[in-house]
């Protein structure tokens, strides 16, 4: 199977993912150009993290608009496999390809730091390695990561969370929520369960030296699900 | 003709608005006291040329609709203006 990393102007994860995929896991790689709307045979799509056109206006709302989104979003229709990692989620709820929005932290601030996170549902292409309330260790890096579900929608999405924000232990509360997102949201699929949006960097948690090795098993879940075709 | 739109942007109701929170502070810091709440919102003045009034009160109101604000977060008001030269 072949990856597609897409780079946004601004994009800054590009390469950490390009490289955990094709180096660390030695998976078939390739870069995707916003400018392009071919999506070069690619199996699985990755949005990565960054600051598409600086941010502009609001996260994401400007690289939603680039014609590789238009690909992006019919691939997605069709039952494609899209990650969107940070700034890749942001652009996915611009574009409304995920349900919500994401709002600045509720601390006003810029957080970089490891988090815990609780598996919610390992019934996705995304976690089908993880098991059900599994508490694994993956880093955070935004501004705009508090994420905002209309009270009206709230109950159909509780089904599509796939990763919330815990305590090592696993507790989910308000203390181990660092940026103020609804019922500590970290993660969501979409109804179909083929597109994935994520605040947390798995890339950044795929080898030992980094701290974490959690974050492979998201890439390893799709590579595995893609060989099983367990979705058709 | 040209016109120009005078376009705000805020959030909803009920959506949580850091950059006012911190703005609220600060000027009880500078002791305005009486101050209760701070909004933070978006303006964008958008000058346009079209054939007519109707026509340029669309336009902005498609624009607003598919970029300039985000539906799922917030409102928009628009006023709209001829440019005389």
């Amino acid at each position: 199977m072949r990856f597609g990393v897409v780079v946004f102007p601004g994009s800054n994860c590009d390469y950490d993912c390009y490289y955990v995929l094709s180096q660390v896991l030695e998976v078939d790689t390739v870069f995707i150009w916003h400018g392009d709307k071919d999506l070069k045979d690619c199996d699985c799509i990755v949005l990565p993290g960054g600051f598409s056109y600086g941010d502009y206006l609001r996260a994401g709302a400007i690289a939603r608009f680039s014609p590789v989104m238009e690909a992006v979003k019919e691939f997605a229709e069709d039952g494609g496999l899209v990650i969107g990692i940070c700034n890749g989620f942001q652009v996915l709820t611009e574009a409304g390809i995920l349900p919500g929005a994401l709002l600045p932290n509720k601390g006003g601030r810029f957080i970089c730091r490891q988090t815990y996170l609780r598996v919610e549902n390992n019934q996705t292409p995304f976690t089908l390695l993880f098991t059900p309330g599994e508490v694994v260790k993956i880093p955070i890096a935004h501004q705009q990561g508090n994420f905002f579900i209309d009270p009206l929608y709230q109950e159909e999405i509780k089904k599509q969370i796939a990763f919330r924000y815990c305590s090592s232990q696993g507790e989910v509360d308000a203390n181990h929520n660092p940026n103020g997102s609804w019922e500590n949201v970290a993660g969501i699929i979409s109804k179909e369960g083929n597109i994935l949006g994520m605040m947390p960097h798995p890339e950044r948690a795929a080898e030992k030296i980094l701290g974490s090795e959690d974050g492979r098993r998201v890439f390893l879940s799709v590579i595995k699900w893609w060989e099983e075709k367990r979705w058709k | 003709m040209k016109y120009r739109g005078k376009v705000i942007v805020t959030l909803k109701p009920g959506v949580f608005d850091p950059q006012g929170v911190t703005i609220r502070s600060a000027l009880h810091t500078l002791s305005y006291k009486e101050v209760e709440e701070v909004k933070a919102g978006k303006y964008f003045e958008i000058i346009l040329e079209l054939e007519n009034c109707s026509q340029a009160e669309k336009r902005i109101q498609e624009m607003c609709d598919q970029l300039l604000s985000n539906p799922v977060i917030e409102s928009y008001s628009y006023q709209l203006e001829e440019i005389k030269n």
